[in-house]
């Protein structure tokens, strides 16, 4: 297992290279870095003197990828790749383009927020989901599960924005429950999470319920299960003891696969509770056209999303030792 | 039952909790009944730093921190200059080439030399902070610090000891070399080396001296040199002595001159501006070291200043808390004001000290929607009026006149509207084929276009009624802006008599003026064809859509097609800078309170795409150009206004631009603020607000009482939707015999 690892670590760095160059060139094909002088240093009073000389500030004075003006190694060294890009192989991530910031330091910082909202959506949403899942599956082909299937398909055609403002509406302001918005640190901080927590497990139930209701009424067909029940099981016993376990495989795998994206936070929910995290960060960033920022974020959930890949296929393993790695 | 039995429980841990501080309340409890403001803001600034800070949200805090020359006064209008760290406002001495002094108000090509002298009070200290911390021979504590003193060091707030010291001339002149440095970008650089006596020359030296720094650095770090991430660690040093600059001179430790090339009686406005603000060299030299850059301690987030408040914690993407600055030089609330302030209440406070608050705190809310719940449920102080929530905010009486609605006169909460010194306006490009030229078929069509463009209408429609029609670029409340019948834009408007008011003349009119501009009912003869107009804007969103197509409709009444070119903003701008658009809008804020700062926009010298100014119009009239030229550094003066008004008149028959409006801010404060009063000019008036903590504590308390109700009804459905499946679990199991 080790080997493959290392082969699918291996594997990575072209495409985390890939993805980089891609990025800067998508990002300087619609931006050149004069666009992103004016603006950052606002409208007023623009000079194309204050334009250059941000540029040199910046490192975005240099030519793309080849400096013919240059010698030897310096041809590659002294452009804006090399300046902008390569660092990012050591997770160097430079400094905001908009403000100077520290963006290694400022990402350390705003993980935290993040998370704090991420993994208790993450986990208790799982619970929420698995336990309404079987209980639909118990009342298979009953009219709670069709009420239940409706109510699914109902809530996963809602946007989520509409969550957020109606959570807000609802919980926030009728009942007065909640902070609207707001982040604090330390244990005030539960305070404001909370709101988020909740709309963001109603938000996923829709379409999670009703791929893991699939799930179960696959695994509720086969035999082990009809041979369980004929050996005179209870039908409470049958599914959540032999049905479960096997019907966590392919839920387990797809939930690892977004364990990574915990990480990068949520664009919509952050902005709108006022969350400092890594969803704001970036939204933020593309915004003000801070391309420091938007190519670190970028970097970081490409590397992310390999390694989520790679946890799927450790997990696989991991969940069913019938699966091996060649 | 089991609900019944938990309502009365539930009530009396709310009555217990929710009676000191609500369940919704964002604040800690500890902050309930204090002397605390609290207010919004929407974009981060991106810098403190007076010498780049240039925008409203990053003003809003600065203003308070730091303390230019000069300011307006709060409650005066016009707008009038008083002195803040000033002992008087500096009065121009002028001189001729052979320096002989000339009369007060001697004619600009006279004035060779124009001298301010500027003189501040005695014993002003500053913020205590650490860069003026010293050790006991004398050495600067906190200037050479390493990573490893920085351990427990995360905000300006952890370092252990702090100093001050008096304000002198040096932190004006030191701030000055600070705008010509390139590496500061400051945006009033170009403007200010036009006047300030060898500003430009030093901001050359200044160049050289860096790129030769950074020339030796690259030689020696070789081919991995990387300029940003070497000035992380090792930020270039320059000793601004070495730097001559013959326009700042220092005469005392309380009194310097800044020389000016020429007349330019505008720069004491620019004296009111963070620019100008005192700098002290420790704080440069302490923010410019290496481990603090690395901890995001840097000026641009930790200002330190003279002014009323300080940055306690600056964290933009959660909040910025300001303190109040123990050592704030003494400053009392005006005594007086201008007619109705005494009525309105504004001179309550007169000879009280400044400021008002203990600490002053901001947080971040992006979306308008949580922020506007928030500022009804009492934890905001103040707020603005989105478009969204006009309507449930405001009404109008039967007599047109504006009020807050029942709901919001319930609540007691006071409305303040005011004129923005800004305007919004249409700008033909001057230099194209169609649109522009001055002969007078290509003004009839300029001028047919303004009338139809139905100005009011869009006021009505997209700014619920908040704006005043422009009768010229000049706002209301700016020298040269005047009301009545001789001040209207006759080639647009017509004056009612009856009404006393302006009314815009009817398409009847523009088409008689398309027909005599040679497109007979919107006809382009040379193609048959309607003709058709371009409009580059970047516009996006849904009320983007509306308006592009309402001014589509404007377009159509005169048989004109306006084709739409929407584009992103950096393709916009490039169109604009190169002068390739017919059509577009846009607006002006004004710096200050004077005229030239609006009709330098059509004079020809700033044409946008001839020069790299901000004439995107490109508007060049040599009679109009020679006008500005002579008012641009005159006083005040009816012979000023006299010149102001021809100038008008020569804009407005030419009509480069569709005169647009100036946009009304409606303010909304809670019962509990006092001294309210728009100041358009003015930054730093958050020193003036004060706020009676008790009773928005009260307030908050009655507003924000949680409601349960509608839980117990939602777990009463849940447990009645529950006891069908219940009953089929039982019929289970009885089927099965389990």
């Amino acid at each position: 297992m080790i080997a493959y690892i290392i082969r699918r670590l291996i594997y990575a760095i072209p495409i985390i290279a890939g993805v980089n160059i891609i990025i800067f060139f998508l990002f300087f094909y619609v931006n050149s870095p004069d666009d992103m002088a004016r603006k950052i240093l606002g409208e007023k009073n623009i000079t194309q003197e204050a334009i250059e000389n941000w540029k040199k500030e910046h490192n975005y004075h240099f030519p793309l990828f080849i400096n013919n003006q240059e010698k030897g190694i310096s041809i590659i060294s002294q452009t804006i790749f090399f300046k902008k890009s390569i660092g990012l192989f050591w997770f160097d991530f430079g400094k905001s383009d908009r403000n100077n910031i520290d963006i290694a330091y400022q990402i350390k910082r705003r993980i935290k927020p993040s998370l704090l909202i991420a993994i208790p959506t993450f986990i208790l949403g799982i619970m929420v989901e698995i336990i309404f899942a079987m209980f639909l599956a118990y009342f298979r082909r009953t009219y709670l599960d069709y009420s239940g299937v409706i109510l699914c398909v109902t809530m996963m055609s809602i946007s989520a924005l509409f969550y957020i403002i109606g959570g807000q509406y609802i919980f926030g302001k009728v009942l007065k429950l909640f902070p609207i918005s707001g982040y604090d640190t330390g244990i005030q901080a539960l305070k404001f999470v909370s709101l988020p927590v909740i709309i963001g497990i109603i938000a996923a139930i829709g379409g999670n319920v009703r791929f893991d209701r699939t799930i179960f009424l696959e695994e509720i067909n086969k035999d082990y299960i009809r041979t369980a029940r004929s050996k005179g099981l209870p039908e409470e016993i049958v599914l959540f003891k032999h049905c479960l376990k096997n019907a966590l495989i392919p839920i387990l795998t797809t939930v690892v696969m977004t364990i990574p994206f915990l990480f990068m936070g949520s664009l919509l929910m952050e902005s709108f509770f006022a969350i400092p995290g890594l969803g704001s960060f970036t939204i933020d960033a593309i915004q003000a056209q801070d391309f420091a920022i938007v190519r670190s974020m970028v970097y970081l959930g490409s590397v992310l999303y390999i390694a989520g890949l790679i946890l799927t296929d450790i997990s696989y393993t991991i969940v069913d030792p019938r699966i091996r790695f060649e | 039952m089991l609900t019944n039995k938990l309502y009365p429980l539930l009530i009396t841990i709310s009555f217990f909790t929710g009676c000191q501080t609500p369940l919704n309340n964002p604040y800690v409890a500890s902050e309930n009944g204090k002397n605390i403001y609290y207010n919004t803001f929407y974009a981060q600034p991106k810098t403190l730093d007076p010498a780049r800070a240039y925008s409203s949200d990053e003003y809003r805090i600065i203003c308070q921190i730091y303390e230019p020359p000069l300011q307006y006064h709060y409650l005066k209008r016009p707008y009038k200059l008083i002195p803040l760290t000033t002992t008087k406002i500096p009065q121009p001495l002028y001189l001729d080439k052979d320096d002989i002094s000339l009369h007060s108000n001697p004619p600009s090509e006279k004035v060779h030399r124009a001298i301010y002298e500027i003189q501040i009070k005695e014993g002003i200290l500053y913020q205590n902070h650490p860069c003026f911390v010293k050790d006991n021979l004398d050495n600067f504590l906190y200037h050479n610090l390493t990573d490893e003193d920085l351990s427990e060091i995360y905000e300006i707030r952890d370092f252990k000891q702090v100093g001050t010291r008096e304000l002198k001339a040096d932190d004006y002149i030191y701030q000055i070399y600070r705008i010509a440095d390139p590496r500061n970008n400051c945006p009033i650089l170009p403007t200010m080396s036009k006047y300030i006596f060898g500003l430009d020359a030093l901001s050359q030296s200044l160049v050289t001296a860096i790129e030769r720094d950074r020339k030796n650095r690259k030689l020696k770090a070789g081919f991995i040199y990387n300029q940003q991430t070497d000035e992380k660690d090792n930020p270039i040093r320059l000793n601004y002595k070495d730097f001559p600059l013959p326009g700042v001179v220092k005469i005392d430790d309380y009194t310097f001159q800044i020389i000016l090339k020429k007349k330019y009686p505008q720069i004491l406005y620019w004296l009111t501006m963070p620019f100008f603000s005192p700098m002290p060299w420790e704080a440069d030299r302490f923010y410019s070291q290496g481990p603090l850059i690395k901890k995001n301690i840097t000026l641009q987030c930790f200002p330190v200043g003279t002014g009323p408040f300080r940055i306690d914690v600056f964290d933009p993407n959660m909040g910025i808390i300001l303190k109040k600055n123990k050592n704030f030089h003494k400053e009392t609330y005006p005594d007086r004001g201008e007619k109705g302030d005494r009525e309105a209440g504004h001179l309550n406070d007169a000879g009280k000290s400044l400021p008002f608050f203990e600490k002053v705190i901001y947080k971040l809310e992006r979306e308008s929607i949580p922020r506007w719940n928030k500022f009804l449920q009492g934890y905001y102080d103040s707020s603005g009026i989105s478009s969204d929530s006009f309507d449930q905010a405001i009404a109008f009486s039967t007599d047109g006149l504006i009020q807050l609605t029942d709901q919001f006169k319930e609540k007691e909460l006071k409305l303040s509207i005011s004129t923005a010194t800004t305007t919004v306006y249409f700008s033909f490009n001057m230099l194209d084929a169609i649109v522009g030229g001055y002969t007078p078929d290509k003004q009839k069509l300029r001028q047919a276009i303004s009338i139809a463009l139905d100005v009011e209408e869009r006021i009505e429609i997209f700014a619920n009624g908040r704006g005043i029609p422009a009768q010229g670029p000049i706002p209301p409340g700016i020298f040269g802006f005047e009301e009545g019948k001789s001040s209207i834009n006759p080639f647009v408007y017509n004056w009612n008599e009856k009404s006393a008011r302006p009314v815009r003349k009817p398409v009847k009119a523009a088409q008689q003026l398309l027909a005599e501009a040679g497109y007979l009912g919107g006809i382009d003869p040379n193609t048959g064809k309607p003709l058709v107009i371009g409009f580059d804007n970047a516009w996006t969103g849904p009320e983007a859509k509306a308006l592009l197509k309402w001014i589509q409709k404007q377009f159509q009444k005169i048989g004109i097609v306006l084709e739409i070119r929407t584009t992103d903003y950096n393709r916009f701008q490039e169109k604009v800078l190169n002068g390739n658009f017919q059509f577009l809008s846009w607006g002006w804020n004004a710096d200050y309170p004077d005229p030239e700062n609006f009709l330098f926009l059509l004079y020809g010298h700033n044409s946008k795409k001839l020069h790299g100014g901000e004439n995107a119009a490109n508007y060049d009239n040599p009679e109009f150009n020679h006008l500005f030229k002579e008012m641009e550094s005159m006083e005040n003066t009816p012979e000023r206004l006299q010149i102001i008004r021809k100038m008008l008149n020569i804009a407005r028959r030419d009509a480069p631009w569709v005169w647009g409006f100036h946009p009304q801010d409606f303010g909304l404060y809670h019962k509990w603020v006092s001294n309210a009063k728009p100041n358009t000019m003015a930054n730093n008036t958050l020193k003036y607000l004060r706020i009676d903590p008790a009773a928005r504590k009260e307030r908050r308390i009655a507003w924000n009482q949680p409601d349960y109700f509608p839980l117990f009804i939602f777990t009463g459905i849940l447990f009645i939707t529950s006891i069908p499946a219940l009953i089929l679990v039982m019929r289970r199991k009885k089927a099965t015999g389990a």
